[in-house]
């Protein structure tokens, strides 16, 4: 589960260390992309295949770009419409995907911990692009790039992550990262969509948005997860935004400098007021694309090179032996 | 043919005490019990005497909820293959449940298992039959027939009755047919799509949760209908704290119930899951440590008259899956011995308090002459080390489905020997 295994499928079993060496590596990745020249050859020759289960367009291109950039084959794979309906297992999908050397495997998958299972069958490195409602690692490292570069730190920020926590997987990578980097996390919404037992998170839960944002130095927004729902965690999408969706007098109850945040695709005028999200001096929901991409980039150079390291001792190994 | 055992530690769950002694069973049945190492008797006369050098010998173990595959999936669980795993694991008699494919719904379907059961294997085996037609909760079973042809309960398996005018009515006619009925006790609405217990552990592994109210909710359902038909009900798994208040006000109203446990249950709990390890995906799932404790508590107490094992065999390719896409149930008619004895050693239940929730109770609670140390009872008997240590390794398991959730895991307690009417059915004669 760590960094310095062959994988990256969640932010659990991270050190603070390996998550801020990730974003000092990102910041040079944000100078590249920034730069005429946006190319690297960290991954020359390497294989990377995208593998989605569940319809992707921003984190996919997100990869996609991180990849090429990189100097990577990048072969991208729409599993929502191929072999799982035709009856093939995840395991031999896998496998299949395994006999043909790829070096990279971003997988996305909508049911918890498939990503993991994964990543026991095959040898090559996985990244987690989100499983389920269990963790989407690279989103948390991006958002805690945005917040880092805007507040000059990750530690000491009272930050509210607003909306649909049950459904998230977002929040629960931001949850362990904020807690891991010594941050206030508040988790507002509705009961229904807090999940069971997140008191015990170490987070404060607050069904009230004005009380969950007093003080805040970071609002997250969370998408209300409409394919999710099936049916009855709120009364109606109007009655959402007049309580949870964040408008100018909500926002009001944060610190003046409090930054906007937000995954997308977003809702406007059902989580998110549309004046707020554009406001350029309080959302940085464009940077947090940008970042994306940046720390997709540290993410797949770090197991690149655990790659070829391991890849180099084997080679020594067999010329002793040999 | 006279068959003597002596120098044994002796398990009576009936008188609830273990003493050294000596067991005579002519044919089929026992004919004495006593508590002296090496009778007199027992060297005269010309019977084998087998001397059980200080093990345990108790009634076998009456299993109460076995899943075997037969019809459907004998590919995953035969008649022999849950008979062989039965006898290793000292189990002598099996009440298979009915969630078959088909199900077993109808007296011709049940005359076909019996009739298989009894070619394949020395186990005794008794069936349940479903309460509805198909399972389905729409229109109840010939509750009669299937009586007459040999039903010891009747039940859905897992299948909640969800419209209670149906479940109404099936349990007035069997409470006119005198018959037990086996109950799930769970919310059909709250525990839908949910694959853990929900709580801290669930929410971090992005697991969908089912509360431990919905069981008591299932519970106090079923209760109202039992107090209104009075008819004899046994709930197949209570697994929550907060399912035993009501049970045990339903006792002191009156109302014919009892309650078992699964030994999954009672030995293992909601974080034995760690990352996503299907094998410990049970119906109904692994409870916190509390609900646990408490549940153990409430068999020593008696409270929970039954242990089994809810043996239920899946394959490797249905527990291949993500967690959430993969089969429920664990294969346990091997390990419930094994498993039970950790209990033990942990010092929260007696031998004659396993075996009274293990054998007595659940014979005592269908009709059945086992589960008793004592002179006329059937000659079913376990030889077992309660101490003996060893390394479980699933492959090595007598059932066709590996699927233990004890693979790796150190274990103590070895069947040494099993009896099924006074002939040795374990170890295998063959080699």
């Amino acid at each position: 589960m760590t960094f310095n295994g062959a994988h990256f499928l969640g932010i659990d079993g991270l050190r603070p260390d390996e998550i801020t060496a990730l974003l000092d590596l990102a910041e040079r990745y944000v100078a590249l992309n920034r730069s005429a020249s946006k190319h690297s050859d960290a991954l020359a020759g390497m294989t990377q295949i995208n593998m989605f289960f569940e319809a992707s367009t921003r984190t996919q291109a997100s990869f996609e770009l991180a990849g090429k950039r990189m100097g990577a084959d990048v072969m991208n794979m729409s599993m929502a419409s191929s072999s799982l309906k035709k009856g093939e297992t995840l395991i031999d999908t896998a496998l299949t995907l395994n006999a043909m050397h790829p070096d990279l495997l971003v997988v996305r998958h909508p049911l918890s911990g498939a990503v993991d299972l994964l990543a026991q069958k095959v040898n090559c490195a996985v990244i987690n692009a989100g499983d389920g409602r269990h963790e989407h690692p690279t989103q948390a490292l991006l958002d805690a790039l945005t917040i880092r570069r805007a507040k000059g730190r990750l530690h000491r920020l009272v930050v509210a992550i607003c909306g649909d926590i049950a459904h998230s997987r977002v929040a629960r990578s931001n949850i362990l990262l904020l807690n891991r980097m010594e941050s206030r996390v508040r988790l507002v919404g509705p009961p229904t969509l807090m999940p069971a037992g997140a008191a015990d998170w170490g987070c404060e839960i607050h069904d009230d948005m004005r009380a969950g944002l007093e003080d805040a130095d970071v609002v997250m927004m969370l998408r209300l997860q409409k394919e999710r729902m099936d049916g009855g965690f709120i009364p109606s999408e109007r009655e959402y935004f007049d309580r949870y969706g964040l408008d100018a007098e909500k926002l009001a109850c944060a610190k003046p400098d409090a930054i906007v945040m937000h995954p997308g695709p977003m809702n406007r005028g059902v989580e998110i007021d549309g004046m707020i999200a554009d406001d350029i001096n309080r959302s940085v929901i464009q940077e947090q694309v940008e970042m994306g991409v940046a720390v997709r980039m540290a993410v797949m150079d770090r197991l690149a090179a655990t790659l070829r390291d391991a890849r180099q001792r084997e080679r020594l190994r067999s010329s002793v032996d040999g | 043919m006279t068959l003597w055992f002596v120098n044994a530690r002796l398990i009576d769950p009936e008188a609830g005490v273990d003493y050294p002694g000596a067991v005579r069973v002519e044919g089929a049945a026992i004919t004495e019990v006593l508590a002296e190492n090496m009778p007199q008797g027992a060297h005269e006369g010309g019977g084998r005497v087998i001397d059980c050098a200080g093990r345990c010998l108790a009634p076998g173990i009456v299993d109460m909820g076995v899943q075997v595959g037969e019809p459907g999936a004998r590919h995953v669980e035969s008649f022999r293959s849950a008979g062989r795993a039965a006898v290793a694991g000292g189990v002598t008699t099996i009440i298979a449940r009915p969630d078959t494919d088909p199900p077993i719904d109808t007296p011709e379907v049940l005359e076909f298992v019996t009739r298989r059961a009894e070619a394949q294997t020395p186990v005794r085996i008794r069936h349940m039959a479903a309460l509805t037609r198909a399972r389905a909760g729409r229109e109840m079973a010939e509750i009669g027939f299937l009586s007459d042809a040999g039903a010891v309960a009747f039940s859905d398996g897992s299948r909640v009755v969800a419209d209670t005018r149906v479940l109404a009515r099936c349990l007035t006619y069997a409470r006119g047919l005198g018959v037990l009925v086996m109950g799930h006790p769970q919310d059909p609405g709250l525990s839908q799509g949910a694959c853990a217990t929900s709580g801290k552990f669930a929410s971090l592994k992005g697991l969908p949760g089912v509360s431990p109210m919905a069981e008591r909710m299932g519970f106090d359902r079923d209760m109202a209908l039992v107090e209104m038909t009075g008819v004899a009900y046994h709930a197949d798994q209570v697994t929550c704290a907060r399912t035993l208040p009501p049970l045990e006000r339903a006792r002191r109203n009156g109302l014919d119930v009892t309650a078992g446990v699964s030994i999954h249950h009672l030995t293992l709990n909601e974080f034995d899951l760690a990352d996503y390890r299907t094998f410990f995906k049970l119906t109904p799932p692994l409870r916190s440590e509390d609900d646990r404790l408490a549940v153990v508590e409430a068999v020593a107490a008696g409270v929970i008259d039954v242990i089994c094992s809810m043996h239920t065999p899946a394959d490797e390719e249905s527990k291949r899956l993500p967690f959430e896409a993969a089969a429920a149930g664990a294969v346990g008619l091997e390990t419930l011995l094994p498993a039970a004895m950790r209990l033990y050693h942990a010092g929260a239940l007696s031998l004659p308090q396993l075996w009274r929730a293990m054998s007595l109770n659940p014979a005592r609670r269908l009709g059945l002459p086992g589960g008793r140390l004592a002179a006329g009872a059937p000659a079913d008997l376990v030889l077992f080390d309660p101490d003996a240590p060893f390394v479980l390794d699933r492959f090595a398991l007598h059932s066709k489905a590996k699927n233990t959730p004890f693979d790796g895991a150190r274990m103590e307690g070895r069947v040494l020997g099993t009896w099924i009417g006074g002939a040795q059915v374990f170890p295998f004669a063959e080699a």
